[in-house]
């Protein structure tokens, strides 16, 4: 079944794009080229990673989140902040000061995403004794998710059944919510406060869910300006809460996930091109002693977010004081009064599949012959990568080439060495005349 | 009549490079869009097949050959020769050198590594060179 509407967080602003190639270059799964001077995202292929927010000089790929405004859409509205917000603070002597500062931006209720965590931690170890195939690949990376679906499917069936936190955390706010004040569940918006667009368009296009739970994604960078120059003294509304436990609060940093699963032999790798590396190993069986792996697109894991406002080494450091802090104060380990959701709640309601854009054609016979076709063209190249046809590098030319995206004189060595043809035989005529 | 053959290189004791061959292959076989577990296989057993070579041979070549019904990996170095194929098939058993092991490798799970994720196995050896034959059923 394919999409032809696709939603994607990460977008080109047209009129500030210079058509420089920096872009092309850096993405994972190859999905920009410039085409007539601009950028163009190719939509099946792109993982909404947002590497190339990161890279372009001229600020012309950028996130779109839903403004804080669009919350007024609901009658009821709840907050689910990303532990990666508490990182953007310092001294931070617990989360109550942010969850304060969330209801006073016109929020009826928090529920924080570590929560969410803890719940998911409890669950991803239960799942662990259940299912037998190792490693196993944390799922609350939704641009790693995008990524193996399309570099390395071979991999979904590796990738842990369990929902994001994210995912599980909207589930159950709204649905304690609307208990405890009797209301109906359509009345309610819940919203995620993201450092990352691939969770914004993981709720628009949900993995292993037929629906996301999350109504909108608001960016950290819109509230961080408000959060971070008022003090906010505890808000009523605060009221008799449980807050989240330090190891939930502790996913917000690369390792944190593993550090709550106190799992024995796993890896926790972040950037993107780190995960490439290491999923390339297991594709390869070499390691064949890996139970778990936690795989973050951004470098630092979620603090790192493109986002985020914070840097990611300073974030990282807020995460790991205010862990210590909580877990001086014992709060360490989840408290019961929230932890307890159906197991089955927390599954995949529908299988991850692949997205199969490495294909050349669905036909075998004739993928063979695009292949051979490839490889000719590949040849005539001149091999620099340089990225001035707009294509990443030379053997991508070649098979835009032969899938009828480009031609062979997109390439400027190859255009040139034509004009020297042509000049030269214009010459030799002229001699003879 | 093969459809699709490609050949690749393996220079001996280069780690650097160790790993270029089967990497290349699991690309054209992406490419092609081969059954996402088949291609798992042979990204297996031709990792093992040329890091075997990279370890243990003077160098040869990797072929990829794509026919009708089957795909075929042929692995062939100049030498020296495996001394004992029964010996070599056990798991467990490896000759390979301090340096190689030092950097994890001889396990001695190579070969028994390479008959569990292919169809069939055909190994052929004496000192002047080793043939690897490797068979997958598309």
């Amino acid at each position: 079944m394919t999409k032809t509407e696709y939603f994607h967080s990460v977008r080109l602003d047209k009129d500030k794009c210079k058509g420089c190639t920096n872009c092309i270059k850096g993405c994972p799964t190859e999905a920009i080229r410039v085409r007539e001077g601009k950028a163009k995202i190719i939509d099946e292929r792109c993982i909404d990673c947002g590497e190339c927010i990161r890279v372009c000089p001229h600020h012309a790929k950028i996130a779109f989140t839903d403004p804080l405004e669009s919350i007024k859409d609901y009658k009821y509205k709840i907050a689910l902040p990303a532990p990666s917000l508490y990182g953007q603070f310092r001294e931070l002597e617990g989360v109550e000061e942010i969850v304060s500062g969330l209801l006073d931006l016109g929020f009826d209720d928090v529920f924080e995403v570590a929560k969410g965590a803890d719940i998911a931690t409890k669950a991803i170890k239960k799942r662990l004794s259940e299912k037998s195939i190792r490693p196993l690949i944390s799922s609350a990376c939704p641009s790693i998710v995008r990524l193996i679906q399309v570099r390395f499917p071979e991999l979904l069936e590796n990738i842990i059944d369990i929902n994001s936190p994210m995912e599980i955390a909207a589930k159950k706010a709204r649905n304690d919510f609307v208990k405890d004040k009797n209301i109906s569940k359509d009345d309610t918006g819940v919203f995620f406060i993201t450092p990352c667009p691939a969770k914004m368009t993981a709720i628009k296009n949900p993995l292993g869910n037929e629906k996301s739970e999350v109504n909108g994604a608001i960016s950290i960078l819109e509230i961080y300006g408000a959060l971070a120059s008022e003090e906010h003294e505890k808000n009523e509304k605060i009221g008799e809460r449980s807050f989240a436990s330090a190891f939930g609060v502790g996913w917000a940093n690369t390792g944190g996930e593993a550090e709550a699963l106190g799992i024995d032999r796993f890896l926790a790798v972040d950037g993107i091109n780190n995960v490439i590396k290491v999923l390339e190993e297991i594709e390869n069986g070499k390691l064949p002693d890996l139970e778990y792996l936690e795989a973050l697109s951004c470098v630092g894991g979620c603090v790192g977010g493109p986002l985020a406002f914070e840097n990611c080494y300073v974030a990282k450091n807020n995460i790991k004081r205010l862990f210590k802090k909580m877990s001086e104060r014992g709060d360490e380990r989840a408290e019961q009064s929230y932890s307890d959701m159906d197991y089955s709640e927390t599954l995949f309601d529908s299988p991850l599949r692949p997205t199969k854009v490495l294909k050349l054609d669905e036909d075998l016979g004739i993928a063979m012959k695009m292949m051979k076709e490839l490889e000719k063209i590949e040849e005539d190249l001149p091999g620099l990568d340089c990225g001035s046809c707009g294509s990443p590098t030379c053997k991508s030319l070649a098979e835009d080439i032969v899938r009828g995206y480009a031609n062979e004189l997109d390439c400027i060595y190859i255009l040139k060495d034509r004009l020297k043809d042509l000049a030269d035989s214009v010459r030799e005529t002229k001699k003879t005349d | 009549m093969p459809e699709f053959v490609e050949e690749f290189l393996v220079l001996p004791n280069d780690f650097v490079s160790a790993g270029d061959a089967s990497r290349k292959i699991k690309q054209i076989l992406k490419k092609i869009g081969l059954d996402a577990n088949l291609i798992r296989k042979i990204a297996i057993a031709s990792y093992e097949a040329e890091m075997n070579m990279v370890i243990h041979s003077l160098g040869g070549t990797v072929r990829l050959s794509i026919e009708d019904e089957n795909i075929i990996v042929t692995c062939k170095d100049r030498g020296p020769g495996i001394e004992d194929i029964d010996k070599a098939m056990e798991e467990g058993f490896s000759t390979a050198s301090e340096k190689a092991r030092a950097i994890g490798f001889g396990a001695g799970m190579g070969l028994p590594n390479i008959k569990n994720n292919s169809d069939e196995l055909r190994i052929e050896s004496d000192k002047d060179g080793t043939t690897l034959n490797i068979y997958f059923n598309i």
